[in-house]
């Protein structure tokens, strides 16, 4: 059995113009010791629907879904204590901007300490010598003096890994990580994305990967769900999705990396992801699409089997390739 | 820390001449002289009038007379008042205490009340709490003082009995006032019921004073807190697990002190120097009173050293709210 399951997630905001879905029946499943990247542009729900995994929506928002188990605990119908036994203990997630997502009036040692305390209800000794474990295993130097840095003291990547470091601090089975390498510099980012791969080779908890960076899920995913506009249109293991992509939306995501791009100029997917106002009737992908006709326009592809990835796509690319070779 | 607080007490200077020269010209500029107060009704002869403007060195050049009022004070001679011939130092101190216990009380009152009103209305914003907590605010912050005051006293004083109407303490007791702090001294004087007395007679007055910095207190720490809440960091607290009243009472609420506390240290400066309508009301025994009367005696020096004692007094408490800072915002500690 998967370690999170769910089924036909949907979110939607009520805002001052109406409801608007952000996350439309969404699947996802992670296995135990599995990184599964979610993918896609902006808007397209991916953090939205971990969000509310986790139950950290503003009241705006609604969740409805069939189905929402993580190890075993249906997540749909619990009380609010029950799920904060739950998260940031089992289910832990670290987010985009690490500058500002730690407090800036505590140290990071005293954020560190709190999450072992409410937890784990380690004493003041314990407490100290795990965080100071935990520093290391993140890679942060010097953690007996560092534990009593404030989060404007130290630079982004290193609060990035204070971030890590709270997160796996109760040993987690899944991890969240929320574009965690979007807000620093390059350098760092390979840094930041070795240190999750290495750490759930160590621990073996689940990673759920959010990213707009092909480039990332390329070097750390193992299974690759994408996104578009609130809908999973793909679903397939990593190598399986770079060369044999099934969706158009997914294939030109592919084309626009740099690494590939043949022409002089990088090919763009033009237009942008519907709104709240300019959803299409058909297929959402429909009006940016190369190879859309009326057919599409019109009706709403529902996703194909497992065999081509789920493909949420009328004429899904790539179908004989299998075959083929 | 030390290089901080004496750069701080060095800026104190400019303050200290400006405000020496302003309440300087201030009673100088108010029409009426101290001479013909002091003669009353029955008048006094051209000789005698001459000679009292030569006693108090009125004939002379006010640039003259500034230099003498500025070297005497900062050898500490603050010059005796006109009326009682007492030094106004010793004349302050005696009457300071009570201005302090009473500003202390309506600050301790406001922030009690204030700041955890301001929290639970943030969090339940745009619920019936939060609408009628700030339109509360609202009225308290408007209302005229006098009226807040008198109204009160109408009903819990005149109607009710459950309140003295003036006065620091009953009369029934007598004791000698070591540090002018009457909830201290009725408290080690031993005597029975003395301290109850003094508390039933700081009630009403805290309230008034307290009202407008409460409503500040309530209003800022209500937008501080949103602001706050809103904040990333709140989201990871809540990734955390934890429940909801560590979020907005620790991980919120030590955020939004800051600009709180800026308010606060505005308000204590505006209490010290604004308590004068309360204590007129309330025949409260402070310097706010002892002002308002020298006024109109036209006591200069009086007036003056007054003035001067209460701004540095107002220094000295935003001083310390600027260390508060350090406490609350590390960023600014490090420096």
């Amino acid at each position: 059995m998967s370690l999170l399951r769910i089924r036909n997630l949907s979110v939607s905001f009520a805002t001052a113009s109406g409801a608007f879905k952000a996350v439309d029946g969404v699947d996802q499943d992670v296995n135990a010791g599995e990184i599964l990247s979610i993918v896609g542009e902006s808007g397209s729900g991916k953090s939205v629907s971990m969000l509310a995994l986790m139950g950290l929506l503003p009241w705006t928002a609604t969740v409805t879904a069939d189905e929402m188990t993580f190890d075993g605990v249906d997540l749909l119908n619990i009380s609010k204590s029950a799920r904060r036994k739950i998260v940031g203990n089992d289910l832990a997630m670290i987010f985009q901007e690490p500058m500002s997502a730690l407090n800036p009036c505590f140290t990071v040692g005293w954020q560190i300490k709190e999450a072992l305390r409410i937890h784990l209800g380690l004493d003041r000794k314990a407490r100290h010598r795990r965080a100071v474990e935990l520093f290391e295993q993140v890679g942060i130097p010097d953690p007996e003096r560092r534990l009593s840095a404030f989060p404007h003291q130290m630079s982004g990547g290193m609060n990035q890994r204070v971030m890590i470091a709270m997160a796996i601090s109760c040993q987690p089975k899944l991890l969240i990580a929320d574009e965690p390498t979007t807000a620093l510099d390059v350098t760092i980012q390979a840094q930041i994305l070795d240190l999750l791969a290495d750490l759930r080779n160590e621990t073996g908890m689940g990673l759920v990967l959010i990213t707009h960076d092909m480039g990332v899920v390329a070097e750390t995913a193992e299974r690759v769900s994408v996104q578009y506009a609130g809908q999973k249109i793909e679903e397939q293991p990593v190598d399986d999705l770079f060369n044999s992509p099934h969706h158009p939306y997914t294939a030109a995501l592919l084309d626009a990396l740099p690494e590939r791009a043949t022409d002089k100029l990088l090919p763009t997917i033009p237009g942008v992801v519907p709104g709240q106002f300019d959803r299409p009737r058909g297929c959402l992908f429909s009006p940016r699409c190369k190879y859309a006709n009326d057919h599409c326009r019109a009706v709403p592809p529902i996703p194909a089997g497992p065999e081509l990835g789920f493909v949420r796509c009328h004429y899904p690319l790539n179908t004989d390739e299998r075959n083929v070779s | 820390m030390l290089n901080y607080v004496l750069s701080r007490l060095l800026t104190f200077v400019p303050t200290f001449i400006g405000v020496t020269l302003i309440s300087f010209a201030f009673i100088r500029v108010l029409p009426g002289d101290p001479i013909v107060v002091m003669a009353g009704e029955r008048g006094m002869t051209a000789e005698r009038y001459a000679e009292l403007e030569a006693q108090f060195g009125f004939d002379r050049p006010i640039y003259v007379q500034f230099w003498d009022y500025l070297t005497g004070v900062l050898q500490g001679d603050l010059g005796n008042s006109f009326v009682t011939k007492r030094p106004v130092w010793d004349e302050f101190f005696a009457l300071f205490p009570a201005t302090l216990e009473l500003s202390l009380c309506a600050m301790v009152f406001a922030i009690l009340i204030g700041l955890p009103a301001g929290v639970i209305a943030a969090v339940n914003r745009g619920k019936f709490f939060d609408r009628a907590l700030m339109s509360t605010a609202l009225v308290g912050y408007s209302m005229p003082i006098f009226w807040w005051a008198l109204l009160l006293i109408i009903v819990f004083s005149g109607n009710l009995q459950w309140t003295p109407v003036s006065g620091r303490i009953d009369l029934l007791y007598y004791f000698p006032n070591p540090t002018g702090f009457m909830l201290y001294d009725s408290l080690v004087s031993g005597q029975s019921g003395a301290f109850a007395s003094a508390v039933r007679h700081l009630i009403l007055p805290t309230i008034v004073l307290g009202t407008i910095p409460l409503a500040v207190i309530a209003r800022q720490t209500r937008s501080a807190m949103l602001e706050v809440l809103g904040e990333d960091y709140i989201r990871t607290a809540r990734a955390k697990g934890l429940a909801s009243k560590r979020i907005n009472g620790i991980h919120a609420l030590r955020n939004a002190l800051i600009p709180v506390i800026t308010v606060i240290g505005l308000s204590v400066g505006t209490l010290l120097a604004g308590a004068i309508l309360t204590e007129t009301i309330f025949s409260w025994p402070g310097i706010g009173k002892w002002m308002v009367d020298s006024i109109f005696r036209r006591d200069y020096p009086v007036v003056q050293g007054g003035l001067l004692l209460i701004a540095v007094a107002v220094m000295i408490v935003n001083l310390t709210v600027d260390m508060l800072y350090g406490v609350i915002n590390p960023k600014i500690r490090k420096r």
